[in-house]
This record gives structure tokens, sequence and C-alpha cells, in this order.
């Protein structure tokens, strides 16, 4: 039920940060100016919020996205394990999350 | 498979499997494939902004205009907003009843996320080329 709905609702997430990564595309290709504009953006606290809401929400829709697609195989669709393993979706995207920004904080220190 | 005559539905209409939408399994089975790339591309993406945290326009740049960085992005641009295209029309479907703010929805998603696409790509292809 929650993950259910939780996989739509990080799906809209998704679409809408999409068109963010389409700005970081374009000012790229736009030059240095437009560039340094998108990154002071994306370093700034609103910047910081939305990456890391974007990041949990790839997270989750990519370990649920992976359930389902073993679901359509035919798998894991006993109520009780489906619901055992709907935890896999929540804890996962929480481990691969902090994963992703503790190997971005590394890189950063190491940069 | 025996047909049976109580149902008002004639056999090639079981043939062709289209169902009430005219459109069979072609929108389940694109959005299975878009996923099943998106699982690799979304992964190697991470990986790739991750590699580039703190580094400056040219370095970013030249990444992006690498041949195989530059394909792949371009597959995952791709496969990102028809899958998204594919899902959010599920969700207008599902939710949004209304004739008219159903249509202009549906719409606008189909236009949104072509035009995002588009310009992603024509991008992609701009720095790659080293316009």
């Amino acid at each position: 039920m929650v993950t259910s709905i939780l996989h739509r609702a990080t799906g809209i997430v998704l679409a809408l940060g999409s068109l963010l990564m389409v700005c970081a595309f374009v000012s790229l290709a736009a030059g240095p100016e437009k560039w340094a504009e998108f990154s002071a953006f994306a370093r700034s606290p609103l910047g910081f919020l939305i990456m890391f809401g974007w990041s949990w929400s790839l997270a989750y829709h990519l370990i649920n996205g992976i359930r389902h697609l073993v679901q359509d195989a035919g798998y894991g669709y006993a109520i009780e394990s489906f619901v055992r393993n709907s935890w896999i979706s929540v804890f996962g995207s929480l481990v691969l999350t902090a994963l992703i920004w503790v190997v971005a904080i590394m890189q950063r220190g190491g940069a | 498979m025996s047909f049976s005559n109580n149902r008002l539905r004639t056999p090639l209409k079981n043939a062709r499997g289209l169902g009430s939408a005219k459109d069979g399994t072609h929108h389940f089975v694109l959005q299975r494939i878009t996923a099943v790339a998106l699982v690799f591309l979304s992964l190697y993406v991470i990986g790739l902004i991750i590699s580039l945290i703190g580094d400056d326009y040219a370095t970013v740049r030249s990444a992006v205009a690498n041949p195989w960085n530059a394909t792949l992005l371009v597959a995952f641009v791709i496969a990102t907003f028809w899958h998204a295209k594919l899902g959010l029309q599920v969700i207008i479907e599902d939710y949004v009843h209304t004739p008219w703010s159903a249509t202009t929805l549906h719409l606008l998603n189909i236009f949104i996320c072509v035009l995002a696409a588009l310009a992603s790509v024509l991008a992609i292809i701009r720095i790659a080329l080293g316009a």
C-alpha cells in the first residue's frame, strides 16, 4: 500500500527533478557564466535540499522498481512476502541514499 | 483454445489482444523496457555525477563530451523522459477524470517530456561536438 503510493510520489518528484537536470545540460552547453549560475544554485541550501530529496527518491524508485520487476516475473507475490520485502525498499533506499552522500562528501573532501 | 459463443467478441478481437484501449500491452512493455535500461543507466549517472563533484567547468564539459559518456547520457535522458511520460500518464489516468483537466494534463505531460528530452539531447550533442 504505502510502497505503491510512494513509488508514484517519488516518480513525480523524479520527473520534476529531471527538469533541473535539463537545466544542468543546457547551462553546461550555454557556457561558463550560465554554468556558474547553475552550480551556485546547486550549492545553495535549497539546491542541497532538492538534491538530497532527489537522491532519496531515485534510490527508493530504483529499489522498489526492481522489486516491481521481480513481482512482474511472478515472484514474491504472497501477502506475507509482499509485506516483508517492502521493507527492502524502505531501508534499502535509506542505505543507498546514505552511501551516495558519504561517497559524495568523501569525493568533495578529496578534491 | 475453445471459443465460447456467449461473449459478444469475435475470435479476431481475442487474437489481436488489443483490449479496450486499442493499445494492447504496448504501454506496459515499454514501461518495463525503459525501467530495466534505467536501472543500469541511473547507477552509471550517479557515479558520473559523484566523480565530477568539485570539478571546474572545463573538466565537467570534457567529461560530458567523452564519446562513451555522451552516448550513455543521451540514452539516459531518452529513457528517463520516456519512462516519465508513461508513468505520469498512468497517474493522470488514475486520478484525473474531469474531461478538460485530463486532456490538458495529458497534453502537457507529452509536450513537457518531449521538449525536456529534446533540449537535453541537443545540449549534450552541442557539448559532444564542441560547439
